[in-house]
């Protein structure tokens, strides 16, 4: 028997059999020790404390399969935790940074460790406390997190931003001063944002009209009580207005109102890139809108699959806001609450689209759909429909992971990562891409230069006769 | 309304996949929705079906005579020694494993220097077997520590496998880091990527068979820890084996595993094809219904999502795959609480010898003749439910060697029958 037998005795090992050992919730006015005080921060102590550290998770870091100096979740999410606590003056590594946030740790994990959780918090933790204001790449990753900003204003003037952000000599300075790759080219800001188009067209009481119209053309009661509220989130609204378009429309057919509520960014891209001050503002503009909505009895959409994911698992995980774990639970992806709410399956195999859409579709699965359950929906659907083709392009990430492929150090990781997709989409018989999420469309379009569709725009075309 | 599908299958794992394939190639419109990516990455990728009889005999020849002797109450009893022959007739069309010319189980060395008495193994194992009499050299790498080959010869050559074997270490080349996942391995084989070794840049898999080739003493086969490939396996063993003129084999090693992993996409695949859905990500919490489950709920960031079926089959997982849950209270299936037997007093649970006869071992669903769990007073608990895989009790896989051939003899009677009595 070791010096460190914790029993103390020393005694024969069978003695104590039959006798139940000290049951803490037994004594009348036991008061448990606290070992571990309050703290206003998320307590990763019990996901830390659930890791066997079987390294699943790494074998599903897409980072990881080609960086050889990226360590993988399993030590950015516990095992990093764990050397925190240990020292004071530990300071977190800056390969943390390397991380893309696509989650896919969190769907892999067997023990229900919250790695992405860990990975914000350490993220954030890093740019708040290693990281220098004055750096590039703080300025870098602040302008790339901050994408909404510069939208909203590109946007005012999109003839001219789109020129001069595809201009040579800019992404030229871009990639040497900001270090923003030049390779890609920018996306391009529509002529009528999103919003402005559902302003013109006469927003809310334009919706409830539509809406009943359709109801009645279903046979539902004209006054049902069919609501939703739109996140369409920044590209939808600022660069893909036909796919919020679209979103609007689907719904309407199905006999929703629909409503457009304040909102700002969903705080993925800073997320990503630990910008946890700048997330936390858009957050409680965000929460405050869909909170107050679900209490009217509105479930929040999003058409974007990071915002979907932001709103339901990173806000409860990250932030303390008054109504988060409402927001949260009460926001879906478009498809999915069509799913849920609709015989969306029947209506999709007893529509067809004419040759005026594209007929073979090769799809992409976006990781944050993949963590909300969402890898095959699109294809599930769409397999149904008349007229058209769908195949899967495998199971890899599409490596850009929103920010992280624009920066020119992470470029050729990027593109590495993605390799496996672009092989598959260039094996698949279509030559028009598919997914839901706005970056993978970029690095699906730049890396076999295909044409990307999103669900719902397919969707309106089979189910919205005046499209 | 809710999601709906004639038959639903909980669990992603041997057993659901099995079950969900099952009740689709007969036809029905399945549904499989599981609480996380499938575990079959944390399994060898060796498909065993009774390595040994209940009271240790073994290890066992002929797998499918012993499973008429087998105790009442074993899921391989109440299936029958059919379901288990179709169930791997199936597995046999949709993988690309060998061991179905024969009844015999075969002996497959295992990474810790063991042999396994096994039913069916991946292609890429065969030139590896025990029963084979040629000389074997087993390589491992400095940096993964998963597979010691030195180590691992050892036991083989003292249990007296009828061949010589020796192992070596040599040095993965590239600058990998000396905690590189599986998957890095895997990748750089598969994709044949440039890698610098002795101070010039060649292919990863040339640069492998030259850091082997000194090593060779006329060996015919040379075993590695498997990681050659992901996607391309059978390529990449091929150039190795052309390369260093030999037969290349994989030996199985511990999760995160590449065989499982294989296995894993093999099995979704013949899924997607048969035209199921599959949802992972999100556990199912609870359900609806009395004598008969009407919905089940999954649950999604606090979200609860209906999903109706006309038949269910419950494939969770035994109690590491949290299908089975236990407390100082007592033994529980957490989504429909399913009565599991199990004694009163919870030091009975266990027996003190670490290897000993542990009646936690068998802690699972009893059922029916059908496979629908059956409560306290043996009646059933509901018409439409059945079970498989290791939520079943009765039986002691680790022991036995039978994990697999349970999951998926059960999981193939569950989901035909499934599909047989759904609307």
């Amino acid at each position: 028997m070791s010096d460190a037998d914790p029993s103390g005795s020393g005694a024969d090992p069978d003695a104590g059999r039959g006798v139940e050992p000290t049951d803490p919730g037994a004594d009348e006015g036991f008061e448990p020790v606290d070992v571990f005080p309050d703290s206003d921060d998320f307590d990763l102590r019990p996901g830390s404390d659930s890791c066997y550290k079987c390294s699943t998770c790494d074998t599903n870091c897409p980072v990881a399969e080609v960086d050889d100096d990226f360590p993988g979740p399993k030590f950015q999410g516990p095992e990093q935790w764990r050397l925190k606590q240990n020292e004071d003056d530990y300071g977190i590594d800056e390969s943390v940074m390397d991380c893309s946030n696509c989650m896919r740790c969190d769907n892999a994990c067997p023990a229900g460790v919250p790695l992405s959780q860990m990975h914000n918090t350490a993220r954030g933790q890093y740019v708040s406390d290693e990281m220098s204001r004055f750096s590039r790449k703080y300025l870098r990753n602040r302008v790339l997190a901050n994408y909404r900003l510069f939208a909203r204003l590109g946007s005012k003037v999109p003839r001219l931003s789109n020129a001069l952000l595809n201009n040579r000599a800019v992404q030229w300075l871009n990639e040497r001063l900001l270090g923003i790759t030049g390779e890609r080219e920018f996306p391009s800001f529509a002529a009528e944002t999103f919003r402005e188009w559902w302003t013109a067209r006469g927003g809310a009481a334009a919706s409830r009209e539509h809406a009943a119209t359709a109801r009645e053309r279903r046979g539902e009661p004209r006054d049902a009580d069919k609501r939703v509220a739109y996140f369409h989130g920044c590209y939808a609204n600022y660069n893909t207005p036909e796919v919020a378009r679209a979103t609007v429309r689907v719904f309407e057919w199905f006999g929703y109102e629909v409503a457009v509520p304040e909102q700002g960014c969903s705080g993925t891209p800073m997320f990503a890139n630990g910008m946890l001050g700048d997330a936390r503002r858009h957050a409680e503009t965000n929460v405050a809108s869909l909170s107050a909505l679900a209490e009217r009895g509105y479930d929040a959409v999003a058409s974007c699959t990071s915002c979907s994911m932001a709103l339901r698992q990173e806000y409860p995980e990250l932030f303390d806001i008054d109504g988060i774990e409402a927001a949260a639970a009460h926001t879906f992806e478009a498809v999915e609450y069509l799913r849920i709410h609709e015989d969306l399956r029947d209506a999709v195999a007893d529509a067809e689209v004419d040759d005026d859409s594209a007929a073979e579709f090769v799809y992409h699965a976006p990781c944050h759909a993949r963590n909300q359950g969402l890898a095959r929906q699109s294809l599930e659907l769409f397999r149904e429909l008349d007229g058209v083709d769908i195949e899967d392009a495998g199971d890899s990430c599409s490596g850009i992971s929103g920010t992280y492929g624009w920066k020119a150090d992470k470029y050729e990781t990027s593109m590495a990562i993605g390799e496996e997709m672009f092989d598959h989409m260039e094996a698949a018989a279509g030559e028009t891409g598919m997914t839901e999420c706005p970056t993978c469309a970029m690095q699906m379009e730049h890396g076999t230069g295909y044409e990307i569709r999103h669900p719902l725009e397919l969707l309106e075309a089979a189910l919205v006769d005046d499209g | 309304m809710a999601i709906d599908s004639a038959v639903l299958v909980i669990g992603g794992g041997l057993a659901g996949l099995t079950s969900a394939l099952a009740a689709a190639r007969a036809g029905g419109d399945v549904r499989l929705v599981s609480a996380k990516q499938s575990t079959l990455r944390n399994a060898s990728g060796l498909v065993d079906v009774l390595g040994y009889a209940p009271d240790g005999t073994g290890p066992l020849i002929d797998p499918f005579e012993a499973i008429t002797s087998l105790p009442e109450g074993h899921p391989y009893r109440t299936v029958g020694v059919d379901a288990v022959r179709e169930a791997l007739a199936l597995f046999d069309e949709v993988t690309d494993y060998c061991g179905g010319h024969t009844d015999r189980n075969a002996l497959v060395p295992t990474h810790g220097g063991t042999v396994k008495p096994t039913a069916r193994y991946p292609r890429g194992v065969a030139a590896g077997l025990a029963s084979d009499d040629r000389d074997a050299l087993l390589v491992g790498f400095e940096s993964l520590l998963d597979f010691d080959a030195p180590l691992a010869a050892d036991p083989l050559r003292a249990a007296g496998v009828p061949f010589g074997v020796r192992g070596v270490t040599v040095g993965f080349p590239g600058d990998l880091r000396a905690d590189a996942k599986v998957t890095r391995y895997a990748k750089l084989l598969d994709v044949n990527d440039e890698v610098g070794a002795n101070g010039r840049s060649r292919a990863a898999r040339a640069a492998l068979a030259a850091a082997v080739e000194p090593h060779l003493d006329g060996e015919p086969r040379v075993g590695f820890p498997a990681v050659l490939g992901d996607d391309r396996p059978g390529e990449v063993r091929r150039t190795l084996g052309e390369m260093l003129g030999v037969d290349v084999f994989e030996v199985p090693t511990g999760p995160p595993s590449l065989p499982g992993l294989r296995l894993e996409d093999a099995l979704f695949a013949a899924l997607d094809a048969a035209g199921a859905s599959i949802e992972t990500g999100n556990p199912v919490v609870d359900f609806e219904g009395e004598g008969r489950v009407e919905a089940v709920y999954v649950e999604k960031n606090g979200a609860r999502i209906p999903y109706t079926a006309d038949q269910y089959v419950l494939a969770t997982g035994g109690l590491v795959g949290k299908g089975v849950e236990s407390d100082r209270e007592g033994v529980s299936e957490p989504v429909f609480d399913c009565h599991v037997p199990h004694p009163a007093d919870r030091y009975d649970w266990f027996d003190e010898d670490a290897f000993g006869d542990h009646a936690f071992a068998g802690f699972g669903l009893r059922t029916d003749a059908q496979l629908r769990p059956l409560t306290a007073e043996g009646t059933v608990e509901f018409d439409n439910l059945r079970a498989a895989g290791a939520v079943l009790g009765g039986y002691d896989f680790p022991a036995e060697k039978s994990g697999s051939g349970v999951s998926l003899a059960t999981g193939y009677a569950a989901g035909w029958a499934a599909t047989q009595e759904a609307r």
